[in-house]
């Protein structure tokens, strides 16, 4: 990477617009427009920053519908949304996916849509986070906003993820480095560790790096545990780390002042599953008996968490609810997609916002290539290969404002910096004709 | 659209009109002295007509909701009932999802539900809910008892720049009042740590909440709003807590009120949780006497009662170190949402039974406040909800209130644990409420304490919000009849928001979008621009958010009730 002259050729500034890449939103990019394109991003990482400038690259931008040849054609707005309310108004088991990188705004109407026809909704927590969300509901969930962190913790503790790569600014924005009320000096306040058994780039950055051995996380935490209530480890060696750094690193966390514990889907997602965010929680419960802690999953999406929050609010079930008998129901493992595609119960498979062909197991996948798929987005990806039907969305946070929920559950309103593509819609407004056309099918059939 | 609501028993306490056989005309939304011929008659000959419901005091929308529904699945399967032509599909008992929240306050003859905590930050997603949710309106009350910017302002003494924080946090968060939770207590959470009294300072700020509760008082009167301050003291729940409740509302005495409508400067929530007496849960007693006692001799303070149901619900308060301890007690999941520079929160699961001594001891006390304060004005019918109690549990509370009988019947035939007779003097109170108590209590007491002069009664300008019960005041003894008044309260013949039929024979056959009430001062406007200048360094170095994106936009408060006042500096 080498030194990049500063952009000076722009139009106008677009201030505090929030990032739409990963959980962290940070609400304090400034867009810098020329000719309604955004030539440069300030305050964003890199990976935020290119996903809006580069917002053009393979470029979903009009409305498109497979021929008899298998090849997709550009088709009229009128026919391919007439297209696709035929399909869902005719389905016996329409599922419908995605929402995490739309708005809240989109996701009303969406809701109202699979109330109406009966439908599965379901969003990317169901391949991430879900293990999380069934572990909150074994044993609890003590949180706080970023901002706890950022002014009052004396140590932080990242396990099963890598921010430095995947949320790059959360250590610099929220956790880490900031200068806080409590902490003055900002770092040099702070103790950070990783538990990883990689070396990753946040490993490196850390006054501590606890290298337990792979799905070896419930059994180190357990031993942390263990400690903590006072019991004597009877093993040299656990989970590859040796005795006396467990009790060293439990004397350390039980005598900070304010602890913050981070975990992503490394720890969702071995071994143990939701077994590991189990402990985990608890760890944090019992380390309030000394001294506060609190924890944090960090969140993919930018609005993977605002879904949760909005069907839990609105049905009173965070993901996977189905709605085929009238009345919302949330079954994991029977009413989540991966089990609906790999039962092959889905009939039509309407995907908004998310990339299943990229993401899921390849045998859901198959039941996608033999079912016909709906897809609105803004980018040409694996899924659309699988779509049947594809409609181009607008780009939440750059093209079109929204409601988002950070990973720490802080509602955002995302602004607006440019002007969509002519030929697109915003996903509010695709959501909500699919469903005016659902409903005078289903009112003509009465 | 003109209608008379005719020949019902009317009860409309702020009126003084008490069990009076009369029609109620309304048109266009609001209650009139005459319609014309072809107002559409509505015949509810002899049956029980109030304003409809206002509840002081409910966790109704908001993070700690959602917080509550994402991790208590087992809750939402309660009370699940398929959607219907008109209505959307119901979940939930203790933490009903939003839809259910509308539908049941409707079904009860409800018209204005307060939410009673709304961290700043996270207003936005309070106004979410609201809009999910339909049938009531709802102003809400932001939380400032351990605000960062108020500990300082109040350590400084500002009481003026204090008040001009207060003017634009409400206008800022759409805000209808000022909330205190364990002022100083929840702050002190931010470390695990917990006050204790009201002269206890939060740790690094050296404040206390007895300066926090007299200056937010003293701001709060500065601008003349509506509602007074609205106080959850600290020590929620700890035996032995009576005196700091007596010294939080004493603080208060001699701070001048500057309202006419309402009576009082301190509202005191959930007062049955701040009235035990005792050193730990093996010697707890009941501390009503010496609390009931204070209301009754002086004018300046109001409560709630926070009636225990004895059924399993969801406890959630901005009180964060109170539901730590509560975790320690019972074992049950404990979720915490503390919130940067404002306050703290937390959740455990509750099984109250009337089994349990303790729990039983905490039904009677709610009861043995209500029972004794003397002056129903005094007095608003709440469970806390879901705290000690769903709100679908009111109709059940009243029942209780209106019925010596049965209380007596309850502790007869052990429905109760025997502590709850004798530690506490409820067998002792042979008290019953009348249907004129009961309007005090649930319509007109609650609009007064709020402020509200345009709801809570049925005069000529009022909004035509009216409930009518399927029960015949003359021909019905509520005394003997405790399941006939719960039934009757719990489904309303008629409920009519802004002069709509909203429900009609227990079912909801209308649903319109619940309004978002808030408290826009007039007149601070200069002292507000220059106290969020003086405070923008600060906001922006601690908070993780930007200013303008913090505010909740007009468009998430739609539509709104606003109410203009005019502070009087």
């Amino acid at each position: 990477m080498g030194y990049e002259e500063p952009v000076t050729d722009y139009d106008k500034i677009v201030e505090n617009c929030t990032c739409a890449f990963c959980g962290s939103n940070c609400d304090d990019l400034d867009c810098l427009v020329k000719d309604n394109h955004v030539v440069a991003v300030r305050h964003a990482c890199r990976l935020g920053a290119s996903k809006i400038m580069e917002d053009e690259d393979q470029r979903l931008k009009v409305p498109m519908m497979r021929n008899e040849n298998g090849e997709l054609v550009e088709v009229e707005w009128e026919t391919a949304l007439d297209a696709a309310a035929e399909l869902i108004a005719n389905s016996v088991r329409p599922l419908f996916y995605g929402w995490s990188e739309t708005s809240i705004e989109a996701m009303k109407p969406g809701l109202e849509l699979t109330e109406l026809v009966g439908a599965v909704i379901d969003n990317q927590a169901t391949i991430c986070h879900g293990p999380t969300v069934q572990a909150v509901q074994n044993v609890g969930y003590p949180l706080m906003t970023l901002g706890e962190v950022k002014n009052r913790a004396d140590m932080v503790v990242y396990t099963g993820s890598n921010p430095m790569n995947a949320h790059p600014r959360h250590l610099s924005r929220y956790t880490t480095f900031p200068k806080g009320w409590f902490r003055k000096r900002g770092r040099y306040d702070r103790t950070l560790v990783t538990w990883d058994p990689k070396y990753s780039d946040t490993a490196k950055l850390s006054d501590i790096w606890i290298p337990f051995e792979e799905n070896g996380d419930y059994e180190f935490v357990n031993a942390i545990r263990a400690v903590l209530k006072g019991k004597k480890l009877k093993k040299d060696v656990i989970a590859g780390i040796p005795t006396e750094d467990i009790y060293e690193l439990t004397e350390k966390m039980k005598n900070t002042q304010f602890g913050a514990l981070f975990f992503g889907l490394g720890l969702t997602h071995t071994l143990s599953k939701q077994r590991n965010i189990d402990i985990a929680i608890q760890l944090v419960q019992d380390l309030n008996k000394y001294t506060k802690w609190v924890l944090l999953p960090m969140r993919g999406h930018f609005n993977v968490n605002g879904f949760n929050i909005f069907m839990s609010y609105e049905m009173g079930f965070p993901y996977g609810v189905d709605f085929c008998r009238g009345y919302p129901r949330y079954m994991i493992g029977e009413t989540t997609t991966i089990d609906l595609l790999n039962r092959k119960e889905a009939d039509v498979f309407l995907v908004i916002a998310a990339d299943p062909g990229a993401h899921f197991p390849s045998g859901a996948n198959m039941h996608l290539v033999d079912i016909p798929v709906i897809q609105i987005d803004i980018h040409w990806g694996p899924t659309t290969e699988l779509a049947d039907i594809v409609l181009p969305g607008t780009f939440i946070g750059v093209e079109t404002a929204g409601t988002s929920y950070r990973m720490d559950s802080v509602p955002l309103n995302m602004k607006k910096a440019i002007d969509p593509p002519e030929t697109c819609r915003e996903d509010e407004w695709i959501v909500t004709e699919l469903l005016n056309r659902v409903k005078k099918i289903k009112e003509a059939s009465k | 659209m003109e209608y008379i609501l005719k020949n019902g028993i009317v009860y409309d306490p702020i009126n003084e009109v008490n069990g009076e056989k009369k029609d109620v005309m309304f048109k266009d939304g609001k209650i009139v002295d005459n319609v014309s011929d072809s107002a559409k008659v509505l015949d509810v000959t002899d049956k029980l007509v109030m304003p409809a419901g206002v509840d002081v005091h409910c966790h109704l929308a908001g993070p700690k909701l959602c917080l509550g529904r994402l991790y208590r699945p087992e809750d939402e399967r309660r009370g699940v009932k398929p959607k219907t032509d008109i209505t959307r599909a119901e979940t939930g008992f203790s933490i009903p999802s939003c839809p259910a929240t509308g539908y049941r306050y409707s079904r009860m003859g409800y018209g204005t539900v307060v939410e009673a905590a709304v961290p700043p930050l996270e207003a936005k997603h309070t106004h979410e809910e609201i809009i999910a949710i339909p049938n009531i309106d709802i102003p809400t009350l932001p939380l400032f008892g351990n605000n960062w910017f108020v500990l300082q302002f109040v350590k400084e003494g500002n009481i003026e720049d204090l008040a001009a924080f207060v003017s634009a946090w409400l206008k800022i968060t759409k805000g209808y009042g000022v909330k205190l939770v364990n002022p100083c207590g929840s702050e002190a959470w931010g470390w695990g740590m917990n006050v204790h009294g009201i002269d206890d300072p939060a740790p690094y700020w050296d404040v206390t909440a007895r300066e926090v509760i007299r200056g937010l008082a003293e701001a709060n009167e500065m601008l003349g709003l509506p509602h007074s301050i609205h106080v959850h003291p600290n020590d929620l729940g700890h035996p032995g807590n009576f005196p700091t409740t007596l010294n939080t509302i004493d603080c208060m005495k001699d701070i001048k009120k500057n309202s006419e409508y309402r009576n009082q400067t301190i509202h005191l929530t959930h007062a049955q949780f701040h009235c035990y007496d005792g050193t730990s849960w093996r010697d707890v007693t009941s501390g009503v006497e010496p609390v009931a006692d204070y209301i009754n001799k002086h004018d300046h303070v109001t409560m709630d009662m926070g009636q225990v149901t004895l059924d399993e619900t969801t406890t959630m308060t901005a009180d964060g170190p109170m539901e730590y301890d509560l975790y320690e007690l019972t074992g049950l999941k404990w979720a915490n949402k503390d919130i940067e520079l404002e306050t703290a929160s937390g959740l455990v699961p509750f099984i109250y039974s009337g089994r349990n001594p303790v729990h039983s001891l905490q039904w009677a006390i709610g009861l043995e406040l209500a029972l004794t304060i003397k002056d129903t004005w005094k007095v608003a019918l709440t469970t806390d909800s879901p705290n000690a109690g769903p709100f679908i549990r009111y109709p059940r509370v009243i029942s209780w209130l209106m019925s010596n009988q049965r209380r007596m019947e309850m502790m007869d035939n052990k429905e109760v644990h025997s502590w709850a007779a004798r530690k506490s003097s409820l067998a002792t109170l042979d008290r019953d409420y009348d249907f004129y108590d009961i309007a005090t209590i649930t319509r007109a007491g609650p609009s007064k304490i709020y402020g509200f002069e345009d709801r809570g009664h049925l005069g000529v300008g009022a909004l035509a919000d009216i409930a009518v019960y399927d029960l015949e005041p003359n021909n019905f003894d509520p005394s003997i009849n405790a399941a006939a008044v719960e039934q009757a309260f719990g489904n309303a013949l008629y409920t009519i928001k802004d002069g709509e039929v909203l429900v009609k024979d227990g079912e909801i056959v209308k649903v319109v979008s619940s309004r978002h009430v808030w408290s826009n001062v007039q007149g601070f406007e200069d002292e507000e621009k220059r106290v969020i200048e003086q405070i923008m360094p600060m906001f922006n170095k601690y908070y993780t958010v930007k200013f303008e994106n913090y505010k909740v936009h007009d468009h998430y408060a739609e539509p709104s009730c606003e109410y203009k006042i005019n502070a009087s500096k």
